[in-house]
């Protein structure tokens, strides 16, 4: 897009905004309490603090791939970001699986436990060829798994969020879980990126 | 039928971009519009539902050349309109 193009819809986004406010529909402080709230407490690190827990703590995992919510309240988290309840599923990499995440028909992501998406996660190449091509399309994130690793692709909805739990690394069993937790990323999360 | 935003499995699309500058919105109105939509939706203006659909129902030429956010600022505009959310009085 041209800056020119970004400069009309800038204006357009402003003019919008200081009608609905001039009718009282939405006010200026609420916006930004809103961002406010997003950028400070929808974060990665919430997602790996799940992980590193799931890595160190067995009972936890199994509970976390049977009922991700009891999961995420024992920590203090939840998926309550959004604009509606999303129900979330923790699927799991062994070395025999591999899954990764997409929704294809537009963005839906576990925001809360993840953080404003990559642009990638959004774009129509992504969506169209994970399903299809998972191999390829993960190659091209520099991610090549063996013949023999099976890929699960998940297309999340408006009602269900996926999360990965990726394998723990190897070479960290001394690591506390705060270390753990350092070492997850959001890739890996999705599922495009081992840890 | 299916719509333009349901491109699973679409061919002719390029590799993927992986690169993240881990920033979350780029130019400023990209957030103006994410926290226009949440306000919106959280007092009733419309429902989660009819935003989505409003940005399935796009034209297929306007849905591809928009970005995320451009396709986001599109939908809420047209739902406002239908709404009558900006007419003039109380009606």
């Amino acid at each position: 897009m041209t800056d020119h193009a970004d400069a009309g819809i800038a204006q357009r986004v402003r003019a919008l905004e200081t009608a609905l406010e001039g009718r009282g529909i939405v006010d200026g402080a609420e916006l930004d309490e809103i961002l406010d709230r997003l950028l400070t407490g929808a974060t990665p690190r919430n997602g790996a603090r799940l992980i590193a827990r799931a890595w160190v703590d067995a009972a936890f995992r199994d509970r976390a791939l049977a009922d991700a919510h009891g999961a995420l309240s024992e920590l203090g988290l939840s998926m309550d970001h959004g604009p509606q309840p999303q129900l979330l599923r923790v699927v799991e990499n062994t070395s025999a699986v591999h899954n990764v995440v997409v929704c294809t028909l537009c963005s839906c992501y576990p925001l809360s436990l993840l953080g404003p998406s990559p642009s990638w996660y959004k774009s129509a190449a992504y969506r169209a060829r994970v399903v299809r091509w998972p191999r390829e399309v993960l190659a091209e994130f520099g991610l090549r798994l063996g013949d023999d690793v099976e890929i699960r692709v998940w297309d999340a909805s408006a009602e269900t969020r996926y999360l990965v739990l990726p394998r723990r690394p190897e070479g960290t069993p001394r690591c506390t879980e705060d270390e753990l937790a350092a070492l997850v990323t959001r890739a890996g999360m999705i599922g495009t990126a081992a840890v | 039928m299916s719509r333009i935003h349901d491109v699973g499995g679409m061919e002719g699309f390029g590799p993927v971009d992986p690169a993240d500058d881990g920033l979350p919105f780029h130019p400023d109105w990209e957030a103006r519009v994410y926290a226009l939509n949440v306000a919106l939706l959280r007092q009733g203006a419309y429902r989660l539902d009819e935003f989505r659909d409003a940005i399935e129902r796009l034209p297929p030429s306007v849905y591809l050349d928009s970005s995320y956010y451009e396709r986001w600022f599109a939908a809420i505009e047209q739902l406002l309109g239908r709404k009558g959310v900006l007419d003039t009085g109380d009606g």
